[in-house]
């Protein structure tokens, strides 16, 4: 098993080395002239209203939140796909009562509006 | 065999190195050069020449960008949060080029009597007589399509700019939503091979007509339309909608750090790429003889599409993006794996 991952944890000091290495590089021959009006954040050109760490709309929560819901149920699917020629009818038939739970609160979440960008 | 270092042979680490090695330049070429042929391609589909300064008919543009970008000023703004900031780059980037890891791109190859499947995430276990790779190879690439989102997100927040955090915040909900609808049309998938290993999904492929395309065309198209979405291309790259959110997440980076957003959004392309080509197209299973010409080939067709797609198709609306990632494809996905389901149980 450790043959297998053991790869990957390579792959991810690469990619971070070559990420830092790049970042450093371009530090060390890039220009640096910073200025109080080039390091506000950029807003058109015009002085900044405001601050950007404001309320922003609920319908990110929202998506958010649906999104766990539906995700935890692909996941619970996944086990279920690789094995069910083998669960035969009864794998099918118990699939199909989860489906259709599933179905209930997807319409439930359609009627009630969660899934409208106004 | 001689010597070993953590009960592994000691020509498994060379194997090792030599795979991440050529399957990172792999990745960082096609990346480079991607951004040429995009430029080239749409250029010439709108009757223009694209780059044509650099070396002949411009093949040297990647180069001279890079360059380019590596002279810029790194401009951190003064009210950004500057470790989040400097962090968000690594997250988009890293998870985009260790995706590839799990992906089979040819046939196991033998040299000096140790056989080495062409995979990175996998080896040749002398004792057993077969090939052990990362069995939940589709998890991992799930996984790690998830942890590029936070790249996106954080890059929004620590910007501390109004477009920034709309930017990052319309790209997590489109991501998290079209992700949802692509690994429901996988499942489809999976309940014809049995595994979520990426060797044995390669050879069950075996044949041009074994490919899975064939027996779940929706999926494919589903699968196609929402890798699109997954790496914010167009017809659905609002989350850098410049006309109304300058650079969106991007807006306040510069330099090596903006190159790291961009290069992270191009290996994405690639590895959705290769993700659409193993598990609809047979990976390096087809036409032609050599796996690893048919691998490359699969996955540059499907990067040419995503650029044919930028030059042909108007942007979408933020509400409409919406609307088809949760009411049409989420359910659409789902019928398509109870249809599955149904005709395998009925017809095996």
């Amino acid at each position: 098993m450790l043959g297998a991952y053991l790869p990957i944890l390579l792959l991810v000091v690469i990619s971070i080395c070559f990420g830092l290495g790049a970042l450093v590089l371009s530090s060390f021959v890039g220009p640096k002239k910073p200025s109080k009006v080039k390091l506000q954040p950029y807003e058109c050109g015009c002085e900044p209203v405001g601050s950007a760490r404001e309320r922003f709309s609920i319908k990110f929560y929202l998506i958010a939140m649906l999104f766990i819901l539906f995700d935890i149920e692909a996941v619970f699917l996944y086990p279920w796909s690789i094995l069910f020629k083998k669960l035969g009818m009864f794998g099918l038939a118990e699939m199909g009562v989860f489906i259709a739970i599933l179905l209930v609160g997807y319409i439930y979440i359609w009627k009630k509006g969660a899934l409208e960008w106004e | 065999m001689g010597y070993e270092i953590l009960g592994l042979p000691l020509i498994y680490y060379l194997a090792m190195l030599g795979k991440v090695i050529v399957v990172f330049l792999f990745v960082l070429l096609t990346v480079a050069y991607a951004t040429y042929a995009e430029r080239k391609i749409i250029g010439h589909m709108q009757v223009r020449l694209g780059p044509m300064e650099t070396a002949w008919h411009g093949l040297l543009q990647p180069i001279a960008d890079g360059l380019k970008l590596f002279f810029k000023e790194e401009i951190i703004p003064s009210q950004a949060s500057k470790l989040v900031f400097l962090l968000s780059p690594f997250i988009a980037l890293v998870p985009a080029f260790i995706a590839f890891a799990v992906i089979p791109f040819g046939d196991t190859i033998e040299i000096a009597g140790y056989k080495i499947p062409l995979q990175i995430a996998a080896y040749y276990d002398t004792a057993a007589g077969k090939v052990i790779d990362v069995n939940v190879g589709v998890l991992y690439i799930l996984a790690m399509a998830g942890m590029g989102v936070y790249g996106i997100v954080l890059a929004g927040w620590s910007s501390n700019n109004k477009y920034s955090l709309l930017g990052g915040l319309r790209s997590a909900a489109q991501v998290i939503s079209y992700e949802l609808a692509a690994s429901f049309a996988l499942v489809a998938v999976f309940m014809l091979s049995e595994s979520l290993s990426l060797q044995k999904i390669v050879a069950d492929q075996a044949g041009v007509f074994g490919w899975y395309v064939w027996k779940q065309p929706l999926a494919f198209i589903l699968f196609c339309i929402c890798s699109v979405a997954e790496t914010n291309r167009t017809p659905f790259d609002l989350p850098e909608a410049e006309n109304e959110l300058v650079a969106g997440f991007g807006t306040e980076y510069s330099s090596m750090k903006y190159a790291m957003f961009f290069m992270a959004e191009y290996a994405n392309m690639v590895t959705v790429s290769a993700v659409a080509a193993t598990f609809f197209l047979g990976g390096w299973q087809g036409p032609t003889p050599w796996p690893i010409l048919n691998f490359v080939a699969k996955v540059y067709f499907f990067m040419f599409c995503f650029i044919w797609i930028r030059a042909t198709y108007p942007r979408y609306r933020y509400d409409q993006l919406m609307r088809l990632g949760w009411k049409v494809f989420l359910p659409l996905a789902l019928l398509n794996i109870v249809v599955t389901g149904i005709v395998v149980t009925l017809f095996k």
